[in-house]
């Protein structure tokens, strides 16, 4: 499963790292604290977060993470942005809130059924 | 599904409201971050966090959550557990990651509170 | 500018609440009570809601940035107004610290869930009307407005 399928699957925004979507994502992460997110999450996962501090992309940076996807449609901080196409870190983006977008990555990387058919 | 079925799904120990399980909940809430609750999170549903401390548990009051599931093992202090007795939301704890947790319920039919957020949130 | 925040009406109720800054402990606990008030006052659950959220953000602010504040809340049969008064070192730059994603809160407050520069931003979307002003050294004021609708 790349970041592509996620992103054309559930609609995300692409706000950088345009050229690294076809990087493997192993597993899924939902947390908004920097400190449990550095010390729990794993490479490969994609991040969902409300955060918008530059500090995500360093945290993403250093943990190796497939991507980063901003919910409840919060747009990332101007030096967040900067930081994300510097460091070339898929920052993505959604309207879904946290539990909605959680879901669903969750279902399509268990590769359950298709969850987006029930809701058109 | 009631409390006690996401109790058995999260294979979650109950800290507070043993006498509150036969609740039924159809929406959820998760986040880490107590504005974001407050702004979104709406009365009747579960809220999942990673976080512990006695604010949890006003933040939930505030809004009328109808339980809390703590995430990821951590035991919260006791004075949340008192309050949250004091002002009868369950709270349950377990040791799965949130995204799991999410994972699960979802599976198993609860939604989100709120789907979307169409508008930017706090800007002009 | 012409506003209903200071139109004159006898208030049908009326408190004031003091909140000692650094005490995390107690934080929130005044506007559980507010909120338990106006439930008792029988104000729409919409009302109920934006009241209690408005003046638990305001609590926390103080809690977390000033020596100590003042919580008072007044409700006439068209609205509620929440003002918070602190002592505190006061906000510099209002504008930057109304932008979203904005904090100068330490550790402590943000694993708390805290400090994550949404909380003005709340009291703002969640009033009907919003006042903020600030003096370096001497605190910051808010004044919040909850309009009730009538036909209640």
């Amino acid at each position: 499963m790349d970041l592509e399928t996620i992103v054309k699957c559930l609609d995300l925004k692409v706000f950088s790292g345009f050229d690294k979507l076809k990087t493997e994502v192993l597993d899924g992460y939902t947390g908004d604290l920097l400190s449990d997110v550095m010390a729990n999450s794993k490479e490969g996962d994609i991040w969902m977060t409300r955060q918008v501090h530059q500090n995500i992309i360093a945290v993403a940076s250093l943990k190796d993470h497939a991507g980063v996807i901003l919910v409840h449609g919060a747009d990332p901080a101007n030096d967040t942005l900067e930081k994300a196409l510097k460091e070339n870190i898929p920052l993505l983006g959604t309207g879904l809130s946290g539990f909605e977008i959680a879901g669903r990555i969750y279902n399509i990387i268990k590769g359950k059924k298709e969850i987006t058919a029930q809701n058109p | 599904m009631t409390l006690n079925d996401v109790a058995e799904l999260l294979d979650a120990e109950v800290l507070a409201g043993h006498d509150q399980l036969e609740m039924e909940v159809k929406t959820g809430f998760g986040a880490d971050l107590m504005s974001d609750v407050l702004a979104f999170a709406k009365p009747g549903s579960l809220l999942l966090t990673g976080l512990t401390n006695p604010q949890v548990v006003r933040t939930a009051d505030i809004l009328d959550i109808a339980a809390i599931i703590m995430v990821r093992g951590k035991r919260p202090v006791p004075e949340a557990i008192q309050l949250a007795k004091e002002i009868k939301i369950p709270v349950l704890s377990t040791r799965l990651i949130l995204f799991e947790t999410i994972g699960r319920l979802y599976e198993k039919g609860m939604r989100g509170c709120i789907e979307r957020v169409d508008n930017s949130f706090g800007r002009p | 500018m012409i506003t209903v925040l200071d139109v004159h009406e006898k208030p049908i109720f009326e408190s004031s609440y003091t909140v000692q800054g650094g005490n995390f402990d107690e934080a929130g606990k005044v506007a559980s009570q507010i909120k338990v008030i106006l439930k008792k006052l029988g104000l729409q659950t919409d009302v109920v809601r934006k009241a209690a959220l408005v003046a638990y953000e305001s609590e926390i602010n103080i809690v977390s940035y000033a020596r100590k504040g003042t919580i008072n809340i007044s409700i006439t049969p068209q609205r509620v107004k929440i003002e918070t008064i602190d002592e505190g070192h006061g906000i510099p730059d209002i504008e930057l610290a109304m932008q979203e994603g904005y904090s100068t809160a330490d550790a402590k407050i943000r694993e708390m869930g805290f400090g994550a520069g949404m909380g003005l931003c709340n009291i703002k979307k969640f009033s009907d009307q919003f006042q903020i002003t600030s003096e370096i050294g001497i605190g910051t004021h808010l004044k919040m407005i909850i309009l009730i609708e009538n036909g209640a």
